[in-house]
């Protein structure tokens, strides 16, 4: 028998402080899928997709039921569409497929319109590039994520300057919705092949055929925990260590749970601390309660970098596979906190660009003027990517250049997504270096300085 | 199946009584029951068995999440699973 205070405890964090599953992502391999025909190819992603994630929803809500704990989204990720598109070159069917597929089944978002170019292009990877603008503007739940950099590979500046434009066509072509299509879309160094968490999540082709990745919340949990905690640094990371450990239990039953009622393998579990907006559960709020007088201010990297390997050290003893992204995330639009401290003017994006060294995973749900150039957006894109191929970690870019609003207005995009305020950005261009294109050569891995 | 029923609200006459009657009538079996007063709440946490319940789990939920607004209480049922996961090492052998 457990003690009330063991019961209290975790009801409270439930039903208080936001502990929530955010995603049940069922990863399914679509590479028995590609034929050489556009038809034939949808119909079977079709067919592949609603087999395996039919039930995904129901049965998410009957383990959300069982065990008290909200399962926030269900979620589907695929092989990056490029890969299964590239016999038929038929990118844009695919597109009204998996819309399509992701209605049919109710699930909140699809992943994996994606494609892997971190080394170079093909002619037809170009061409499903370009393409990503109208699947992202035409459809509601689909995301896109396009890899430019590896560790090993370096940067592919001919993706990042082409990313720069495809970034402002998205942004065009919503420009009635605060330019939403690129809150579904991102730029990633080292990609992983087992992201559970949007828009990054696609299944990687090192994968089996059907996968569960599971990624656990939880900001207001550790920020509770530690209004309670009054010592000295060496104690704060300890009870963040304890609480992950826990949040971190609730994800590894879930996903167990969820692997076997779908009969797809147990992935990973994702570590990662996902802000919501709704107030209590945001990320920046924890940095504040160790003692920061707003997020921006100096000591936020030192403190969220504590805070990172805490969350990892406790989470990794609770559970049997960690994977995907598993850090603090700091996606502004979507943490009330760092909404807060932009307003006022606490945090900017070289602070943020900062903290992404030290924490998963990267600039992440950024308005910014939307006149901002293609060249300028490929810049903030290549300083990003060149902090996670030199740091061997991934990092990501999901920039908004919001059309027709200036730094100062606010982007609304609502739900999960939140709002955001626009911040200002250095105008000074980098277009000569953006247009030379080519690729940064992969770094030295030792020499470490 | 094990499951968790906790029952959190201020103290008053017959809380007990209602609940496990309530219990009774959906076929649910009270394996044990400990109560406390934290901080002029009553708190009583019943480890039950649902095995021979003819209900589906959010039913059994619901029935009791009835009961506890006609009684201003709060009623929760959930699997034990959650609670050897949240606060005990060694889960290995146990299944929902």
């Amino acid at each position: 028998m457990y003690s009330s205070n063991e019961i209290i405890e975790t009801i409270n964090m439930i039903s208080q402080q936001h502990l929530d599953v955010r995603t049940i992502t069922l990863g399914i391999s679509l590479f028995d899928c590609i034929t050489d025909s556009k038809q034939r190819t949808c119909d079977k992603i079709y067919d592949k997709i609603m087999s395996k994630a039919k039930n995904l929803v129901k049965i998410g809500n009957d383990i959300s039921s069982e065990l008290g704990v909200p399962i926030v989204n269900k979620r589907i990720s695929i092989t990056p569409v490029s890969l299964i598109s590239a016999a038929s070159k038929g990118h844009l069917e695919i597109i009204r497929t998996l819309d399509k597929i992701a209605d049919e089944t109710g699930v909140d978002f699809l992943g994996g319109y994606s494609a892997l170019v971190h080394k170079a292009m093909t002619p037809y990877e170009k061409e499903f590039l370009l393409s990503i603008p109208e699947a992202l503007s035409t459809t509601n739940k689909i995301c896109s994520s396009v890899n430019v950099a590896t560790s090993k590979a370096g940067i592919n500046m001919d993706a990042v300057a082409l990313m720069g434009k495809i970034v402002k066509e998205c942004a065009y072509l919503t420009r009635d919705k605060d330019s939403l299509a690129c809150a579904k879309l991102v730029v990633f160094a080292n990609a992983v092949e087992d992201n559970p968490f949007m828009a990054g999540a696609f299944l990687g082709a090192g994968e089996d055929d059907t996968v569960v990745n599971v990624g656990v919340s939880g900001p207001g949990v550790v920020k509770t925990a530690l209004e309670k905690c009054h010592g000295d640094l060496t104690e704060v990371a300890e009870c963040i260590k304890q609480t992950a450990f826990k949040i971190t239990r609730v994800g590894q039953l879930v996903a167990k749970e969820a692997s076997k009622r779908l009969d797809a393998s147990f992935g990973i579990v994702d570590l990662s601390l996902a802000p919501t907006p709704v107030i209590g559960d945001s990320v920046a709020h924890i940095l504040e309660e160790i003692g920061l007088e707003s997020v921006g201010a100096y000591g936020t990297t030192a403190c969220l970098a504590m805070l990172n390997d805490a969350v990892k050290k406790g989470g990794i003893m609770a559970c049997s596979n960690v994977g995907g992204l598993s850090g603090a995330f700091i996606p502004v639009s979507e943490d009330a906190g760092m909404i807060k401290a932009t307003e006022i003017g606490a945090l900017n994006l070289e602070k943020l660009e900062a903290m992404t060294a030290v924490c998963s995973v990267g600039l992440d749900m950024i308005a910014i003027p939307g006149d901002t150039t293609a060249d300028v957006i490929s810049g903030i894109i290549a300083d990003e990517i060149a902090i996670g191929v030199v740091n061997t970690k991934t990092t990501a870019v999901r920039v908004i250049p919001v059309y027709g609003k200036k730094a100062g207005d606010t982007a609304e995009f609502g739900g999960l997504l939140g709002r955001a305020p626009i911040m200002n950005i250095n105008k000074y261009s980098p277009a000569k270096f953006i247009g030379r294109g080519g690729r940064i050569p992969a770094p030295l891995h030792s020499n470490k300085n | 199946m094990k499951a968790i029923v906790s029952v959190i609200g201020k103290d008053k006459k017959g809380i007990i009584a209602k609940v496990s009657n309530a219990l009774y009538e959906m076929s649910i079996n009270i394996e044990d029951i400990s109560q406390t007063i934290m901080q002029d709440y009553f708190t009583m946490i019943m480890a039950v068995d649902i095995a021979e319940c003819p209900l589906k789990f959010d039913a059994i939920a619901k029935q009791l999440s009835i009961l506890g607004n006609e009684n201003r209480l709060e009623i929760h049922i959930q699997l034990q699973s959650i609670f050897d996961s949240m606060h005990k090492i060694d889960t290995g052998k146990k299944e929902i």
